[in-house]
């Protein structure tokens, strides 16, 4: 949300407002797992792929290449902004490319949605988070096109901002997710 | 700008609160003409309606009503009425018409955003009501759609395949839309203030809207992540719903290990607060309106902010108490229960200040007045049988009877659609130039308090004497022969009620064709939206209910009136 007019801080507020509903939405899958593993003697773990060390790799790089350019735009340095944000939308379409793969291996050993709990829930947060990830990297896209026709600044650079602090924010929701199904929800 | 820019795809906040208006208004007659449609058939079981016919050839054959339709028409009745009336009007409708003109912005934070989220509203109406059309026709598992049987698919009866999964997706939709609206409404209030409006000088009804849009921020995305794992048990064969050995019309379902109860936990975690979200911006326009219309401050405003705030609060806190009779362990009932008794507390401050409002006052019964007495009137009413509903004992016998339909009818319903009422009446010189007629106004107003009032209280006996709700047919059963005649007195005072809200309609088209200009303060009103519009944004000197100021040389104040000045 760029429109003219909107202060810097409304837009930082408009998207903590965001930050607590999707807090709320995976709170609500979690409490759901939660009570769901604890209502039956059918909880057999939940899926694992090494991969996902791989893909959580490439998503802290993309963090950290957005973070850098973000502070280079704010020191005016416009080309390594525009690398190092191209950099970031980049390796976040490898993360988004390295689910898909993480999927496809599942299903190819023959888990799928409705193979046993965790698997479920596994593909529900992951696909969930993986949609929060895309709407995120459609605006880091949009961003990095503007960016490469001279339109931002560090005059104009709220909306890079705030969509690098998404970016964070999403990195550490996977954190917390790959924290509840990689060892959590493989617990005994 | 052409037409499409200017009134269809608007960004213009005022646009958007009337979109939301009159979706709500086609939404509103819509769920009153199915519940009209719901009474007949209790009082006339056998009776053939050509009508019926017509519009369900499978529902009705022959023109009578099967149960299934009933319950399809119950569904949607309470689906539409929650969502598209209780949820739309006060916040969509009137909190986007006038939450920036009361705090002195020059529009919502998020224009397109806006925009945005009516449009996906709007969507959201015309999904639910394709469910009419569908194969199988509308759900029947009441707006709460409990699993198991909202979750296997059409064994569970007609209406349970491609009508539920419409109902789901049409909830989804209005969630993404509503919290669309809340971002907007909480970044608009804590950041587009005019200078001086502090927190504590918005006014009540900006109050209302503030508290409401935190609690959709936080239930929607539950009611969406309920949503979506009812879908995936729908359709993708998993079972977070679906527990093990069932069987339904005698087919085994072949899912183990799901919880329906989850469902019930998820469900009301939303949809207790969402009784907040349908009156917390009631409660706003009330306070507004029977302090301008006493000529006195409001009672305690602090004490009504605190209030407000303190019931969204506990307003998330309480979901267990629709759940009693479920085989939820005793001890949280018991937690559940005191919790909601304690709800009780700052309900009693709300009410106690509005009296206090009203004590001593100078009352103009105009229109909006007595719409926000009969309010205070209704919302009393509905509050007292909730503290017997609070009490798991007296739930154990009343949960399911018709007691609950007229309690929650009572306080939610009824309550925020006088709400509405008061709000439209007070507001309509503001939003289109024209007054709105008062005698039909007092006619439609005293017609729908007696007409409330005689198709719920007997409600209430009926669910003492056990009636169950949720029946499309009481004959078959020997102990609730003697109400009969209360099913048909409250069955024609329905018919009565939902006539005269035409009146309500009339009045409305009637005032646009009236050539006189309502003047640009008709009820000497204190907050900004009165103020005459002018392109400098406004300052505020002063809190938002500035009546009969000893020493003052006029009996209001205006917020952004610097100087007493007297005019």
């Amino acid at each position: 949300m760029t429109s003219p007019g909107i202060s810097r801080q409304a837009s930082f507020t408009g998207l903590y407002a965001f930050f607590a509903t999707i807090i709320m939405l995976f709170g609500a899958f979690t409490s759901a797992m939660v009570v769901r593993r604890g209502a039956s003697k059918d909880w057999v773990g939940v899926p694992r792929s090494q991969l996902l060390w791989v893909n959580t790799g490439v998503l802290a790089l993309s963090s950290i290449a957005a973070e850098k350019a973000r502070r280079d735009l704010l020191n005016g340095h416009r080309m390594r902004f525009n690398i190092g944000w191209a950099a970031a939308t980049l390796l976040g379409a490898g993360f988004v490319a390295g689910q898909f793969a993480v999927w496809q291996h599942l299903r190819h050993s023959g888990v799928y949605i409705n193979s046993y709990p965790g698997s479920a829930f596994f593909y529900v947060g992951t696909v969930a988070h993986a949609l929060h990830l895309a709407g995120g990297w459609i605006a880091m896209f949009y961003l990095m096109v503007r960016a490469l026709r001279l339109q931002l600044g560090p005059g104009r650079r709220t909306a890079v901002d705030v969509t690098a602090v998404y970016w964070h924010f999403l990195g550490v929701l996977w954190l917390y997710l790959l924290w509840l199904f990689w060892f959590w929800g493989n617990w005994d | 700008m052409n037409f499409l820019g200017r009134y269809i795809f608007s960004t213009d906040h005022k646009i958007i609160g009337l979109q939301y208006f009159i979706l709500a208004l086609i939404a509103a007659f819509t769920g009153m003409a199915l519940s009209v449609a719901m009474r007949f058939h209790l009082s006339y079981p056998e009776a053939k309606v050509k009508l019926f016919e017509i519009l369900w050839p499978n529902g009705a054959p022959g023109g009578v009503m099967t149960p299934e339709l009933y319950l399809a028409l119950m569904t949607m009745h309470g689906t539409i009425m929650v969502f598209f009336l209780l949820t739309t009007v006060p916040q969509g409708g009137f909190g986007n018409y006038f939450l920036p003109l009361q705090i002195g912005a020059h529009d919502m934070a998020f224009p397109r955003l806006n925009m945005l989220s009516f449009w996906t509203t709007a969507l959201s109406f015309l999904v639910l009501c394709s469910a009419f059309v569908v194969e199988g026709g509308a759900p029947i598992s009441g707006w709460t759609a409990y699993p198991p049987l909202s979750a296997v698919g059409p064994v569970a009866g007609p209406g349970l395949g491609q009508g539920m999964t419409i109902w789901v997706v049409s909830i989804a939709l209005f969630s993404a839309g509503s919290l669309m609206g809340a971002i907007n409404f909480i970044t608009t209030t804590l950041e587009l203030r005019a200078k001086g409006m502090s927190l504590l000088r918005m006014p009540l009804t900006c109050w209302g809207w503030f508290s409401t849009a935190i609690i959709s921020l936080f239930a929607f995305a539950v009611l969406i992540a309920a949503g979506v794992l009812l879908l995936m048990d729908r359709e993708l064969g998993t079972s977070f719903f679906l527990p093990a050995g069932l069987v339904i019309n005698d087919k085994p379902i072949g899912r183990a290990g799901g919880s329906p109860l989850l469902w019930q936990h998820l469900f009301w975690f939303f949809g207790h607060p969402e009784v907040y979200i349908a009156i917390l911006p009631g409660m706003g326009i009330i306070s507004t309106v029977l302090a301008t219309f006493s000529r006195k401050p409001v009672f305690g405003y602090k004490a009504m902010v605190a209030a407000l705030l303190f019931i969204g609060f506990f307003g998330f806190l309480v979901w267990g108490h629709h759940m009693f009779i479920s085989g939820m362990n005793p001890y949280s009932s018991i937690a559940f229960s005191v919790l909601t008794l304690i709800i009780g507390v700052p309900s009693a401050i709300k009410t106690f200040n509005w009296l206090g409002t009203i004590w001593g006052g100078s009352l103009h019964l105009t229109t909006a007045m007595l719409w926000a007495l009969g309010f205070v009137s209704v919302f009393v009413t509905g509050g007292l049988t909730g503290i017997w509903l609070g009490q798991p004992a007296l739930d154990l016998y009343f949960h399911d009877t018709y007691l609950v339909v007229g309690h929650f009818h009572m306080i939610m319903g009824v309550a925020a659609v006088f709400a509405m009422f008061a709000g439209t009446y007070y507001w309509w010189p503001r939003m289109t130039g024209r007054m709105l007629g008062e005698t039909t106004g007092k006619v439609h107003f005293y017609c729908t308090f007696i007409g409330v009032y005689m198709i719920f209280i007997p409600m209430h006996f009926a669910g003492i004497a056990g009636n169950p709700r949720r029946y499309s047919d009481f004959s078959q059963f020997e102990f609730l022969r003697d109400l009969k005649m209360l099913h048909l007195g409250m069955t024609h005072a329905a018919f009565f009620t939902a006539a005269v809200q035409f009146l309500f309609l009339f009045n409305l088209l009637w005032s646009l064709r009236s050539r006189a200009k309502a003047p640009a303060n008709p009820w000497r009103a204190t907050t900004l939206e009165w103020a005459t519009p002018s392109d400098e944004p406004p300052v505020v000197y002063r809190g938002a209910y500035e009546f009969s100021t000893p020493g003052a040389r006029r009996d209001f104040r205006m917020q952004n009136e610097e100087e007493d000045t007297g005019t």
